[in-house]
């Protein structure tokens, strides 16, 4: 009996140990490719990028050089079509939820919506996009690819906003309300106004998961090897152009694409730290 | 709803009558000379009650957008399937067919006209099942490791490089996984699996490339861990610490403590965060494109080459052979819209059934 009783409590103690041991160790599996991954990209990365890059187009292949101006500056309009898209419709949208729809049925119709909305993969959103408007266009053209872009990103804009108002203390409400401030005005200049720190880090959430979406805009934006800064015409992102030089058999193209990976990754880097410090420092704190 | 507005509005007004009265007019009346600037402001503007109801109209729809965004989506890749639904109906996934020249299962044949989705939904399911398998017990293990054992001064670091995990572009994703991760499973992991587990017939040696379902699941693994794992975390934390103390207090072990006090109170939560990381998995597709191979067939070996649902759209739809070919690849992504969207709406449900019980946070 005894001798049973200091068994079990040795099977105790060692599936404890042995608890423990996983979790560190799947912590560390987990860790470890991350690591791996941004090691050795900013490794490829550092050794293949040059000034060229930020300011040549792509030379024809075989020749060595060339750069992804193109592609940067195509990123940078499809992103600022898809912010004008999504930017407004999502905070609108989050202001509905948070200030009229409270707990009514079309509210909890669109957050629902828009919970789907972000659940759908970012390819069925390319050729949905590419149905709506490049078939009746037709022709690829930037401004589809930034209305899949800003499409993607209204769930995420829409839904932290929400949140965000929804943190700000009744009291302020009311004290602009009995103030005689009309309710149009209360909303954008109070409540917005003192949820703004949240509201612009959901913009920038949504901002830095397009950024690197790519198969939305395989049959919008389609790419293109030149320099073009025209919304009706095809144009290049970086994940575009990062994606076709991935899988093509040159060494120099592979050398860009790397360059290009570091490039996109450390302003989603960026766009995520700035993001976890202005949380961390507790968005309302001044407000409440 | 908009006759609301300037009820709110009253009553708003009307609640604070007696303090908020007696506590400004002393303060109103030792500066009576200039006006306040919201006094001003109240001066200069006439009845805002068509300001009022007009917001109110612009933001209702603003949100309406979102409700007919998803809604032309669905209408539209209805509509642009119509043919390929016309044409196979429901064998478009169920069947193959025998191709007359060579008497063998076809199932992918634009050349001919001859559409069936099968070799996609097979590739689809495996990749995302093998996702699962290897993330699940992982994901698992960090938010036991995140909530439960890690020191305060880890706990912060771990969280953001897992956050970071999430952020990467699955392009990116793809790129390592094409000169890394592919380069690695030829030359290391395929021949092992091979040499060792090649009986039970799930890994074949008749594919050198390195591509294939393997290498497209454990790319989506190191995908999806992310988003199950801090979901997972998100479950665990809203245990009350209560059910932890009650279970300590009884003599448990801290392993005992979590397996019964925590994972118990939290699996539904946890089943839905894999739910959730499932639904990610099913949808993805650059990552999973350039390294499952590309080609329209089902094999059991988990190293043949496959093809999965995105995948296949994410190939052929830009140079699609003719109206059949784009509204077969358009009924397979109106398949995979569907799919996400009961998959989604199934875990998201499981989720808040959890953490709705909750105590709220405090700010």
């Amino acid at each position: 009996m005894g001798n049973e009783h200091k068994l079990r409590a040795k099977i105790r103690t060692v599936s404890d140990a042995a608890a423990t041991g996983l979790a560190v160790l799947s912590t560390f599996l987990v860790v470890a490719p991350l690591v791996a991954i941004f090691i050795y990209l900013i490794y490829k990365g550092a050794s293949s990028i040059s000034l060229a890059f930020f300011t040549d187009v792509p030379k024809p292949v075989g020749e060595p050089g060339g750069g992804m101006a193109n592609a940067i500056i195509g990123s940078a309009i499809l992103l600022g079509v898809g912010s004008a898209i999504g930017v407004p419709i999502g905070i609108s949208g989050g202001i509905f939820l948070a200030e009229f729809g409270r707990g009514t049925k079309l509210a909890n119709a669109v957050r629902f919506t828009a919970d789907v909305l972000n659940g759908v993969p970012s390819i069925v959103m390319g050729i949905a996009v590419y149905s709506l408007i490049v078939v009746p266009q037709g022709h690829f053209s930037a401004f589809s690819g930034g209305v899949a872009l800003g499409i993607m990103m209204i769930p995420t804009v829409c839904r932290t906003t929400e949140e965000m108002l929804l943190m700000v203390p009744n009291a302020v409400r009311e004290a602009a309300l009995a103030l005689g401030v009309p309710n149009w005005r209360s909303v954008l200049s109070i409540t917005v106004k003192t949820a703004s720190p949240g509201i612009i880090t959901g913009c920038m959430l949504a901002f830095a998961r397009v950024a690197g979406e790519t198969a939305p805009l395989i049959f919008t934006a389609f790419g293109n090897v030149g320099w073009s800064e025209r919304l009706d015409e095809p144009i290049s992102a970086l994940p575009l152009q990062i994606y076709v030089y991935a899988l093509s058999p040159y060494d120099e193209w592979h050398r860009l694409a790397w360059a290009g990976s570091l490039v996109l990754i450390v302003l989603i880097v960026l766009a995520v730290s700035l993001v976890r410090y202005v949380t961390s420092r507790g968005v309302l704190k001044g407000a409440s | 709803m908009i006759a609301d507005v300037p009820e709110i509005h009253i009553s708003q007004v009307q609640v604070p009558p007696g303090p908020a009265t007696t506590g400004d007019r002393p303060a109103a009346t030792t500066h009576p000379v200039e006006d306040s600037a919201i006094r001003k402001f109240l001066l200069a503007r006439g009845n805002s009650a068509i300001a009022d109801r007009g917001f109110h109209v612009l933001m209702v729809l603003c949100a309406l957008t979102i409700f007919g965004i998803v809604v032309l989506i669905a209408s539209e890749m209805v509509v642009r399937s119509k043919l390929a639904w016309a044409k196979f109906g429901f064998d478009f996934f169920f069947k193959s067919f025998i191709d007359p020249y060579s008497k063998q299962h076809m199932y992918w044949d634009p050349v001919n006209g001859h559409f069936s989705a099968l070799p996609f939904l097979y590739g689809t399911l495996v990749t995302s099942f093998l996702a699962l398998l290897l993330a699940v017990p992982l994901a698992i293990g960090v938010a036991v490791f995140l909530t439960e054992m890690c020191p305060k001064v880890l706990r912060g670091p771990l969280a953001f490089i897992t956050e970071l995990l999430a952020a990467i572009p699955s392009v990116i994703y793809g790129l390592w996984a094409v000169f890394v991760l592919v380069p690695l499973l030829r030359e290391r992991l395929n021949p092992f699996l091979i040499a060792t587990l090649g009986w039970t017939g799930f890994f074949g040696d008749d594919n050198p490339t390195g591509l294939g379902f393997l290498a497209g699941g454990i790319i989506l693994a190191i995908m999806i861990l992310p988003i199950v794992s801090s979901l997972t975390r998100e479950v665990m934390t809203a245990v009350p610490i209560s059910q932890r103390e009650a279970v300590l207090a009884l003599g448990a072990t801290r392993w005992e403590m979590i397996r019964v006090g925590v994972l118990r109170n939290a699996r539904i939560g946890i089943v839905g965060a894999i739910i959730l990381g499932l639904g990610r998995a099913l949808g993805e597709t650059m990552a999973v494109t350039m390294v499952i191979g590309n080609s329209p067939e089902i094999h059991q070996s988990l190293l043949a080459n496959g093809s999965s649902m995105a995948s296949v759209i994410a190939n052929e739809f830009a140079e699609a052979s003719g109206d059949l070919h784009l509204s077969a690849l358009m009924e397979i992504g109106l398949a995979l819209f569907v799919v996400t969207i009961i998959v989604n709406a199934f875990a998201r449900l499981l989720v808040w059934a959890v953490t709705r019980g909750a105590p709220a946070q405090v700010h």
